[in-house]
């Protein structure tokens, strides 16, 4: 009865923090107001100030808040514990140099409306970014602003939507489809939506590409602002036809957006400015190893044509002999599309991962993200119905298709890899396979991971046969079981309250 | 590579296994005509003890982070207790995603829900969301929340709102047909002119109002939200220095529907303006109109309490082009720290951080006020910034103080109001001593 014993440990019980705090509890301590006083009442009056005196928020020492946030951490798998195959997410290995060069007091302690002249670093860092990810993308225009990868997004198709207006003019409003294939990642549709364009959904084919004949047959539709394309696509699978899709779109007016999320099985083997793309954005999480630290934050440059460069969020960063500065003066600019100039920080990081890398570096994370991705798709073909038969790139994906005979569903095998001491790959992504398991190992895996990895699939695929009731009752081993995520749904809970039931529900 | 497990030989091996020769092979799928046939112009490899020098380097050319300062106008300076940044980065933490798996996500999910309490209980408000990008991006989305709520296209906005938060919202609005009308301010006080509250119309989806606001100034939201209610309109509360929450009366009090902030003031260093976090709270009965992830309650089988996001039928992977944002990953590590900074400081550290900013604001505005050729041209209360009046042009005081005395004195309205030539911003913080304020002061006076 170990589990047990283990689920009743002080460390595995972790209160709220509001339910641990304690009237009179201090976990601070301020300097002493060094000026006179002014009265309050003069400062600030009473009917502008707080009188609930910030009812029900924690009172706790700091060492109550370090136990509390580390025994919560212990609850979350975590890169550094292991292999954590979310597709699509590409979650590599964060190294703890580029957290120490980003927190150099340089860095940290600069505020963004500083002087150029005393944010030179700064600046230079921003300047020497950009430049690289404009050779690694070949596309010469680039801005860091975007926050994440779906603003990265935003921002492109901002690009192209005040590029086809200065085009096109008064008929630009003719144009406004854009095109995203059913493959797709959620965030497409949503951010045309924003950019004022009407989505319409290209098929794929059987093989898992883009649907050429059905594209064309949109296209002729007419209307079309552009197509969104991720490449290699949700699937894994390169666009081979890349290059015609691209004439397509541009022989039809539009322009061609790719989805940057997957630009880690491309480094320094492919670049879209060469296949015909005019803007993409990346995710300095995925491909360039910024920490996901648990939803964020991300960080989506865009890069674009030269043709698109004038749109590009203000300000710009503009190198004058020495000197660095910020350009405000870009009349064809979308505008901001976030205050100051992104997330710096991870820029830091990104540029210390590439500078680590070097070319050939970066070409060997290529190489080994998807020789890990192939590897697996090798090992499991036979076990798990591979929906797909061309080569994967850097991430495979799989249907449940075999198990679901026997009961046994997508959502069962993920909660059984966590039995087996994996986080569970993507489920049921992307929307066109049923079922789907998308699995991204990436570069940060060695052989054994991976082969601890394919017997656990293969453990996993021969209970469902024999015993299909452990898999559809996992996890065994965690803290909790599964959450009756409905009812959550239904009746939400989005916050505590000082009557709320506690731990453990009494029936 | 040294983040590479796998050796050379091993590689070889895998690559027999799966039946190729060379690595070159495994990009057969990429047509010849578009693969790189050179090796990207990038660095060689650089080693760790090169790196840190290159970056040591770079961070040095950043003299202004080395200088007393007096900047604010959205991004502050604030001591952050030791523990908040040595937590966040706990491997389980930092290199984890979004919770999709809750089984092995309960630490951040737990997190998550505290933040959602804080924001709430800070802000006074029912329900608020994991985290967006900044203040300026969740400022953006509370008005498209509101046009979608009230499906209203105008939108009333205070000109004392962040400059920069007002060009963001011009981006994100620029398509769908959005007008934008300003609500001037009171030159006296420099808070919003009454009078201009009658640009509300039946058309109107929202008013946002900043307080304080982008000159430091109070707004007294009083009876704002029933202006706006009376038309059908909503009322939004935009807040960029969070830590006036320990001090000031919280916008849901005030009837606001929607509260966002940026939370940077929370534990979350400068970085050069990112990144930051922002903070989204509003009603409950708008929770289903909200963008962003959130964290709710759940139970397992066997009734133990954990947490789950929910409530993803609004999110852009189920709703696609129908979503309420596009929104994915957000500032989920920003939003730990927060977290950690608030529990840490609790109620009386939070109460008291606001308090000594207020009383050393106050301060150093009262010692300039008393210089000779210096005013301060507005008359309404301040938190912890306030608008400076100089006998001569603001930014050539500003580059004097900078050059001669290594103080960086504020900001020059000028950047964001070309005809506030003489005006510029002062912020003070509980990280601005005595002295510091005090010598400010002097220098101001030997430059009139």
């Amino acid at each position: 009865m170990s589990i047990k014993k283990v689920r009743q440990h002080p460390t595995q019980n972790e209160p709220l923090i509001f339910e641990r705090s304690q009237k009179g509890r201090i976990g601070y301590r301020l300097p002493k107001l060094d000026v006179e006083e002014t009265n309050l009442d003069e400062v600030i009056p009473e009917h502008l100030r707080r009188n609930d005196d910030l009812d029900g928020f924690p009172e706790v020492s700091e060492v109550d808040v370090v136990r509390h946030f580390t025994r919560m951490s212990t609850w979350n798998y975590s890169i550094d514990l292991g292999m954590y195959p979310l597709g699509s997410c590409t979650m590599k290995y964060n190294s703890r140099l580029n957290e120490k060069v980003a927190r150099i007091p340089g860095f940290t302690n600069l505020h963004p409306l500083a002087p150029e002249e005393e944010a030179q670093g700064a600046l230079e860092l921003m300047y020497r970014l950009q430049e690289d990810l404009a050779e690694i993308t070949g596309l010469p225009g680039v801005s860091l602003q975007p926050a994440a990868g779906a603003q990265g997004e935003m921002t492109g198709i901002l690009l192209i939507r005040a590029f086809l207006d200065k085009r096109d003019g008064e008929a630009s409003k003719d144009r406004r489809v854009m095109l995203v294939p059913d493959s797709a990642h959620g965030t497409n549709p949503a951010s045309a939506q924003m950019a004022g364009f009407t989505v319409k959904t290209v098929k794929s084919t059987s093989e898992g590409l883009t649907d050429i004949q059905h594209l064309k047959q949109l296209c002729s539709e007419g209307g079309i602002a552009g197509l969104m394309l991720t490449n290699p696509n949700t699937v894994g699978i390169f666009e081979k036809n890349i290059r015609e899709i691209c004439e397509i779109i541009h022989e039809a007016g539009g322009l061609v957006y790719m989805d940057g999320a997957n630009m880690n099985a491309l480094v320094g083997v492919a670049r879209p400015g060469d296949m015909g793309v005019d803007v993409i954005h990346l995710n300095l999480h995925k491909t360039f190893s910024t920490p996901h630290g648990g939803g964020g934050p991300g960080s989506g440059p865009c890069c674009c044509s030269a043709e698109l460069e004038p749109f590009l969020p203000v300000p710009r960063i503009v190198k004058e002999g020495n000197r660095f500065r910020l350009d405000f003066n870009r009349p064809n600019s979308i505008g901001r599309v976030k205050a100051f100039y992104g997330n710096f920080g991870m820029m830091i990081r990104a540029l210390s991962y590439i500078y680590t890398h070097g070319a050939e570096g970066l070409k060997e994370a290529t190489e080994t993200a998807v020789l890990n991705a192939r590897y697996i798709a090798h090992h499991l073909a036979d076990t798990f119905e591979k929906p797909f038969d061309s080569d994967c790139m850097h991430e495979v994906v799989f249907s449940h298709k075999k198990q679901a005979r026997k009961g046994v569903h997508t959502i069962d095998i993920a909660k059984r890899l966590i039995d087996y001491g994996f986080h569970p790959m993507t489920i049921y992504f992307p929307l066109i396979v049923d079922g789907a398991m998308l699995i991204e190992p990436t570069e940060s895996v060695g052989r054994q991971d991976l082969d601890a990895f394919i017997d656990a699939m293969k453990s996993i695929a021969k209970e469902a046969e024999e015993n299909p009731q452990i898999v559809i009752d996992a996890p065994h081993t965690t803290r909790i079981g599964r959450l009756d995520e409905a009812t959550a749904a239904r009746k939400p809970i989005l916050r505590w309250k000082p009557d709320m039931e506690s731990m453990t529900k009494t029936a | 590579m040294r983040y590479i497990p796998n050796s050379p030989e091993e590689r070889a091996e895998m690559l027999k296994v799966i039946g190729l020769s060379s690595a070159e092979e495994l990009f057969r799928s990429i047509p010849e005509d578009i693969r790189l046939k050179r090796p990207l112009k990038i660095t060689e490899p650089l080693s760790e003890p090169e790196v840190i020098a290159l970056m040591e380097n770079l961070a040095s050319k950043n003299t202004a982070s080395q200088k007393t300062s007096f900047l604010g106008a959205g991004v502050y300076s604030h001591y952050s207790p030791t523990i908040v940044d040595y937590l966040i980065q706990r491997s389980e933490f930092f290199t984890s995603y979004t919770p999709y798996q809750p089984e092995v996500s309960q630490g951040t999910l737990q997190y998550i829900f505290e933040f959602q309490t804080l924001v709430c209980q800070l802000t006074g408000m029912e329900v608020a969301n994991a985290s967006m990008y900044d203040g300026s991006t969740a400022m953006a989305e509370a008005v498209l929340m509101a046009q979608r709520i009230t499906r209203r296209q105008k939108v009333l906005i205070a000109r004392t709102i962040h400059p920069e938060y007002i060009e963001v919202l011009r981006t994100y609005t620029k398509y769908n047909e959005t007008e934008i009308d300003f609500a001037d301010f009171d030159e006296e006080t420099g808070s919003i002119k009454q009078e201009e509250l009658q640009k509300l119309s039946d058309q109107t989806a929202c008013l946002v109002v900043q307080s304080p606001n982008f000159f430091g100034v109070i707004e007294n939201l009083e009876g704002l939200a029933e202006k706006a209610h009376s038309v059908g309109a909503l009322f939004i509360v935009v807040v960029t220095e969070a830590i006036s929450f320990g001090l000031l009366k919280p916008p849901g009090e005030f009837g606001a529907d929607i509260v966002v902030a940026e939370g940077q003031s929370f534990g979350i260093p400068m970085s050069f303006g990112g990144p930051h976090v922002g903070l989204f709270a509003t009603r409950e009965k708008f929770v289903r109109q909200m963008p962003g992830r959130l964290a709710g309650i759940a139970y397992d089988k066997h009734g133990n309490r954990g947490f789950v996001l929910t409530l993803a039928t609004r999110e852009q992977h189920i709703r696609r082009e129908k979503a309420t944002s596009n929104i994915c990953t957000n500032q989920g590590l920003m939003a730990l720290a927060a977290t950690i900074y608030l529990e840490t400081l609790g109620k009386r550290g939070l109460q008291e951080v606001a308090l000594q900013n207020a009383q050393k604001a106050a301060y150093a505005k009262r010692k300039i006020a008393e210089l000779e050729g210096y005013s301060i041209p507005f008359s309404g209360h301040t938190f912890n910034e306030f608008v400076v009046r100089s006998p001569k042009n603001a930014e050539d005081i500003l580059e004097k103080l900078l050059k001669e005395k290594s103080i960086i004195g504020g900001l020059a309205l000028s950047r964001y109001f070309p005809e506030r030539k003489n005006d510029f911003l002062v912020c003070v913080t509980e990280t601005n001593t005595k002295n510091q304020i005090d010598n400010l002061v002097d220098c101001l006076k030997e430059l009139r």
